[in-house]
C-alpha cells in the first residue's frame, strides 16, 4: 500500500490540476456543447431538439451584427496593433535614451482592466464634455466627434480604446524578438553595405515571422473574447449597434434567459478560437519538439 | 589637389550624413514622445478630471490643469458620501476583491507549481499530452462555460459569493500557472534530480530543497500575472457575483453606469484610478516580472 502509494506519488499530486480541468473546462464545454443542441430556454432541457439554436442564430439579426462587428474590429484591431508595435519596437532599438521609460509608458494599458481603461475612453470620448468640447474650445468651431454616440461609427472607438490597451504588448514582443538576433547578422550586413531600411526591411522583420505568428494569434483571440471593453464603453450601443459575440451570449443567457440559443453562439466562439489556436499549439508544440 | 579635392568631397558627404543621421534621431525622439503622448494622455485626463470639481470641469477642458489638489471625489469614490440608500462606494468592493485574489493566487500558483514540477522532473509516458491537455485550458473563450458554472455554483451553494470566484478563479488560472512553472522547471538540469533520488530523497524533498529555492523568480512572475488577471477580470465578477459580493471592478461598472441625475465625471474618474491602482502599483514596481509574465507564454525561449 505505502510502496503503491510512494510509486504514484507524482500522479496523486498532479490529479487535481487534470482533474479540475477535465471537470470545469473539458466537461463543461461539452455540457454547452449537449445544451446548443436542445431546446432550453430558462432551465436546461435535455432531450435532443437538432441544429434548431444554431439555425435559430444564423437567422438572428442581432448575431449577423455581431459576426460582423467583430469582423471589422478583429480586422482593424490586428492592423493597428501589430503596425503601432512593430514601430514603436524598431524605433526603441535604435540605442533610444530613456527606453526604460518609454517602454513601462506603452505597456502600462496592459496592467489595467479594460473596465477602468473603458471608464476613462468614456469620459474622454462623450461628446459634451470632452474631446469635441476640447476642440471647440480651442476655436474649431465646427468640429464635431460623436463617434461614440454615432450607430456607423461607434464601433471604431472600440477599437480606439482596444488598440491603446494592446499595441503595447505587440511593442514588447517585436522588442524582444529583434533583441534575440544576433548582432552579427546585422553587422555583416551593414559591412555589406546594406542601410539601415534594407537591414530591417530585408533581414529582420522576415525573421520575426514566428512573432508575427504569435502576435496574431493572441490578438485574434483577445478580440473573440471581447467582452469589457464594449459593456464599459458602449454596453453594445447605440442600439445594438456594438453588440458582439460575447455580449451576445451573456445577453441571451442571463437577460433573455434562452440558454440553448446563448449555449449555440458560446459553441460557435469555442469553434472560432480553436480554429485559430489549435494550428498554433501544433506548430508551437513541432518547434519544441524539433530542438 | 586632386586629393585635396576628393577629401573635401569626402568630408562633406560626411558632413552631410551626419547632418541626415541627426534628422532622423530628432525623428525618432519625436514619433516616441507622440505614442507616448497617446499612451500618456487618457491617464493624464483620469488623474485632472478626478480632482477637479464639477464646476470646474464643464468651464474646462480635457487638459485643463485643476485649479487645486481637491481630493474631494476620491473621498467620495471610497467612501460615498454617508447617506443611506442609492449611495455606491468602493470600499466594500475593494475589499472583496481582496479576499477573493490572495486564496485564488495562492492555490492557482501552488498547484500550477507542483504539477509543472511533476511534468518536467518525474516524466511519465504521455506526459507531453498531459501538458497539451492542461495548455488549451489557456484558451478556451470562457462563455463556453459560463453556463455550466453557474449551475454548478448554485448547486454548490456559493453561487454570488466569494468562495465561489475563488473557485472559478483558482481552476480557471491553472492551465497558466502550470505553463509558468512547466516552462520554467524544464530548463533546471535533470540531473540535479537524479542525484537527489540517488541519495534517498523523496517527492517532496526534493521538491522544497531542490527546485522551490531557485523557483523565486517564477513564483514572482506567476503571483504578478495571477494577480493582475484575476483583480481585473469583469466577466466572471459580473456573471457570477452581484449586490454585496461583488468584486470592484463590477462596482465600478455599476458605479459609473447609475446613472442618476447628475454625471460626476470626476467621481467617475476616481472611482476608476482606485479600481486601477493595485495592478499599477504593481506593474510599475515589478514591470520586468510582469512583461516575463505576458510574453513567456507567447515567445518560448
Amino acid at each position: 500500500m505505502f510502496k503503491w502509494l510512494e510509486k504514484n506519488l507524482p500522479k496523486i499530486v498532479m490529479a487535481p490540476a487534470v482533474g479540475l480541468i477535465g471537470w470545469f473546462v473539458y466537461g463543461f464545454v461539452l455540457w454547452t456543447l449537449y445544451i446548443s443542441f436542445t431546446n432550453s430556454k430558462i432551465l436546461p432541457k435535455y432531450e435532443l431538439w437538432g441544429f434548431g439554436q444554431y439555425e435559430k442564430l444564423w437567422a438572428s439579426r442581432k448575431w449577423l451584427i455581431s459576426v460582423d462587428n467583430l469582423l471589422v474590429f478583429t480586422a482593424l484591431f490586428l492592423i493597428f496593433c501589430i503596425a503601432i508595435g512593430i514601430i514603436l519596437a524598431i524605433f526603441l532599438d535604435q540605442k533610444i535614451r530613456a527606453e526604460g521609460v518609454l517602454r513601462t509608458i506603452y505597456l502600462y494599458p496592459m496592467a489595467l482592466s479594460f473596465i477602468v481603461t473603458g471608464t476613462a475612453w468614456k469620459w474622454i470620448l462623450n461628446p459634451t464634455l470632452g474631446i469635441q468640447k476640447m476642440f471647440i474650445d480651442w476655436g474649431f468651431e465646427n468640429f464635431t466627434f460623436d463617434w461614440l454616440v454615432n450607430r456607423e461609427m461607434a464601433i471604431y472607438t472600440i477599437v480606439i480604446a482596444g488598440v491603446w490597451q494592446s499595441a503595447g504588448f505587440v511593442m514588447a514582443l517585436f522588442l524582444a524578438g529583434l533583441r534575440s538576433v544576433e548582432d552579427e547578422i546585422v553587422k555583416a550586413a551593414k559591412i555589406d553595405g546594406a542601410g539601415l531600411f534594407t537591414v530591417y526591411w530585408r533581414i529582420l522583420l522576415p525573421m520575426m515571422r514566428p512573432v508575427f505568428f504569435t502576435s496574431f494569434v493572441i490578438l485574434v483571440h483577445i478580440s473573440i473574447k471581447s467582452y469589457d471593453l464594449i459593456v464599459a464603453l458602449t454596453q453594445g450601443g447605440p442600439g445594438i449597434s456594438t453588440t458582439m459575440p460575447a455580449l451576445f451570449m451573456t445577453q441571451t443567457a442571463f437577460h433573455k434567459s434562452q440558454v440553448g440559443l446563448s449555449a449555440a453562439s458560446a459553441m460557435m466562439m469555442f469553434m472560432a478560437v480553436a480554429a485559430v489556436i489549435i494550428p498554433y499549439l501544433y506548430s508551437e508544440l513541432r518547434r519544441e519538439n524539433a530542438r | 589637389m586632386q586629393d585635396n579635392t576628393q577629401s573635401s568631397s569626402y568630408q562633406q558627404l560626411e558632413q552631410k550624413s551626419k547632418y541626415t543621421n541627426m534628422f532622423l534621431r530628432w525623428f525618432l525622439y519625436f514619433v516616441l514622445i507622440l505614442f507616448a503622448s497617446y499612451f500618456i494622455f487618457p491617464l493624464y485626463v483620469m488623474v485632472v478630471t478626478s480632482l477637479k470639481t464639477m464646476e470646474e470641469i464643464r468651464q474646462g477642458t480635457l487638459l485643463s490643469w485643476p485649479s487645486g489638489l481637491n481630493f474631494e471625489s476620491w473621498a467620495v469614490a471610497w467612501g460615498g458620501r454617508g447617506y443611506g440608500a442609492g449611495d455606491t462606494f468602493l470600499r466594500p468592493y475593494f475589499w472583496n476583491s481582496i479576499k477573493m485574489v490572495v486564496p485564488a493566487v495562492f492555490f492557482s500558483t501552488f498547484i500550477g507549481a507542483m504539477t509543472g514540477y511533476v511534468l518536467t522532473k518525474w516524466r511519465f509516458k504521455g506526459d507531453s499530452w498531459v501538458f497539451l491537455f492542461l495548455l488549451f485550458g489557456c484558451f478556451i473563450p470562457f462563455q463556453a462555460i459560463l453556463l455550466p458554472m453557474a449551475r454548478t455554483l448554485g448547486v454548490l451553494g456559493i453561487s454570488n459569493s466569494i468562495v465561489g470566484l475563488v473557485l472559478v478563479h483558482t481552476v480557471y488560472g491553472i492551465p497558466f500557472t502550470t505553463l509558468f512553472f512547466r516552462n520554467y522547471y524544464v530548463s533546471v538540469p535533470t540531473e540535479l534530480v537524479k542525484a537527489a533520488r540517488i541519495d534517498g530523497a523523496g517527492f517532496f524533498k526534493i521538491f522544497f530543497k531542490i527546485l522551490l529555492p531557485i523557483s523565486a523568480p517564477i513564483i514572482v512572475v506567476t503571483v504578478i500575472w495571477q494577480f493582475t488577471q484575476i483583480w481585473n477580470d469583469f466577466l466572471f465578477g459580473s456573471t457570477f457575483s452581484f449586490g454585496e459580493a461583488a468584486p470592484i471592478q463590477v462596482a465600478l461598472n455599476n458605479m459609473v453606469l447609475s446613472s442618476t441625475s447628475v454625471k460626476e465625471y470626476n467621481v467617475d474618474m476616481a472611482s476608476a484610478i482606485i479600481a486601477g491602482v493595485p495592478t499599477l502599483i504593481v506593474y510599475v514596481l515589478a514591470g520586468k516580472y510582469f512583461i516575463r509574465g505576458l510574453t513567456s507564454g507567447a515567445v518560448k525561449g
